[in-house]
């Protein structure tokens, strides 16, 4: 790498008192709320269940979690960084700082998980996997690529592809065991990532959306051919890496609808329309309720019989700003 | 008479769910300097859920504002939340906490600025649903 080190140009003190944009503030404050470390989730409750994968299950999954590591790595020591130095405003670039630092959380997490369940050998072979997968690879060098280069909002779509598209393959496997009820505390510490990483995309999605703003209906036009373009150049990478990974347990057509769900949403966050149809994008029930319990309930009052009315689950409604 | 009433933030993921719906809507204002919003017709609100791991905060505080007042609760009918399956138990919580406080039902919750298909069982089921409220007994 020759690239000269870019950094902002020009630093002031940053003023939480004078927003430019409320939404950095408002993101800011549910990053904060949402804080954790991986420490706090008892994983070691999971040995026993992990003792009951059979050797082809175990290496799947550290392998699916190498190379999550891989992207976490990646997003924290490269990706949220790159965003700063194209920052609109000062408290965007102290939310970069907030992103990056958790994506290192993240990617520290998953070694936790591995001294907990797996030996050193193992560890060291899943590692070694992981460098070696071409697909792998391939996914960190298109990303790394955009990073690198010199158009900030070409960078933030890939940023948004990678948080709320490119972990999906990954993210899969333990919503998958969970769903068996099995690595039950692994899924409750991934799904803390999967949270985090929706706030990520949805700022840096907005954060495109912002820029987008000032450009000509022609720049427009070319951002958006270059954002599906690369959707398209990672999907076709993304689904040949879950074939290596998942053709062994006959999971693989199970994960790409789980893909295409998941593109359509980090093209959402961007500020486009879903691509995959629904009958593409209909994610396994079990898979879905894994991740959000509340999906599974169908809030579809409208294709109901509307005879009854139901009022809602028991929510706690106790929020200091209501005034009934 | 089929009324809605949104709100949206400055990402207008809720309002672009809402500009394809192609129904008469009123946006509620997004700053406190804005004029406050007084509805006069029975409306449903559409409602993002903001994205985390507890329930506080989950209602943006605008949406809270307006249905402190009296006369926009009272002629509430329904609500439709927005949400992200990424946020587990709090996926569309808006629409829960909502429908509980104001005992209406909670109608549909749909993913950032919902798909081409939420766009069509919301358009029809608010046209049976205004239907069915014209026949209920005042």
């Amino acid at each position: 790498m020759s690239e000269k080190l870019k950094l902002v140009s020009r630093v002031s003190a940053i003023n939480w008192n004078r927003l430019e944009d409320d939404k950095d503030a408002d993101v800011w404050d549910r990053l904060v709320g949402n804080f954790w470390l991986p420490e706090k989730v008892p994983v070691s409750n999971d040995v026993q269940s992990w003792a009951t994968l059979t050797e082809q299950e175990k290496t799947l999954t550290m392998r699916v979690f190498t190379g999550l590591t891989l992207l976490d790595t990646i997003q924290g020591t490269v990706g949220a960084v790159s965003l700063i130095p194209d920052a609109i405003t000062p408290h965007e670039e102290a939310v970069y700082t907030n992103i990056a630092f958790m994506e290192s959380v993240h990617a520290k997490s998953y070694s936790s998980i591995f001294s907990t369940l797996c030996s050193t050998k193992e560890i060291d072979e899943a590692f070694r996997w992981s460098e070696e997968n071409a697909n792998l690879q391939r996914k960190a060098e298109i990303v790394m690529d955009y990073y690198r280069g010199d158009s900030p909002l070409k960078r933030k779509v890939a940023s948004t592809l990678l948080e709320s598209f490119l972990f999906y393959s990954g993210f899969y496997l333990p919503m998958y065991w969970s769903s068996r009820a099995k690595l039950t505390n692994t899924a409750d510490l991934i799904r803390l990532i999967i949270r985090d990483e929706a706030v990520h995309g949805y700022y840096i999605g907005y954060k495109y959306q912002k820029g987008l703003e000032k450009l000509s209906a022609a720049e427009k036009a070319e951002l958006k051919d270059y954002t599906f373009e690369l959707l398209f150049e990672l999907y076709d990478n993304e689904v040949e890496y879950t074939q290596d990974l998942y053709d062994g347990v006959g999971l693989t057509e199970d994960v790409k609808k789980f893909l295409r769900y998941n593109a359509n949403k980090a093209l959402m966050n961007l500020g486009y329309e879903a691509l995959f149809p629904r009958d593409e994008t209909d994610v396994n029930p079990a898979i879905l309720s894994a991740l959000s319990p509340n999906a599974d309930e169908n809030h579809d009052f409208f294709s109901g019989s509307g005879s009854s009315y139901v009022i809602g689950k028991a929510v706690n409604t106790e929020d200091e700003d209501w005034e009934f | 008479m089929s009324s809605l009433v949104y709100f949206s933030s400055a990402s207008d993921n809720t309002h672009r769910f809402v500009e394809k719906l192609g129904l008469a809507a009123t946006r509620i204002p997004l700053r406190p300097s804005d004029p406050f919003l007084h509805v006069t017709e029975p409306y449903v609100l559409v409602v993002p859920t903001y994205g985390g791991g507890n329930e506080g905060g989950a209602v943006p505080r605008q949406v809270v504002k307006f249905l402190n007042d009296e006369g926009n609760r009272t002629l509430i009918r329904g609500v439709i939340a927005a949400g992200n399956t990424n946020f587990g138990e709090a996926y569309c919580i808006a629409g829960d906490i909502i429908a509980a406080k104001c005992r209406v039902p909670y109608l549909y919750g749909f993913e950032l600025m919902g798909t081409s298909e939420d766009v069509i069982r919301v358009r029809e089921g608010l046209g049976r649903f205004w239907q069915r409220q014209s026949q209920m007994p005042a």
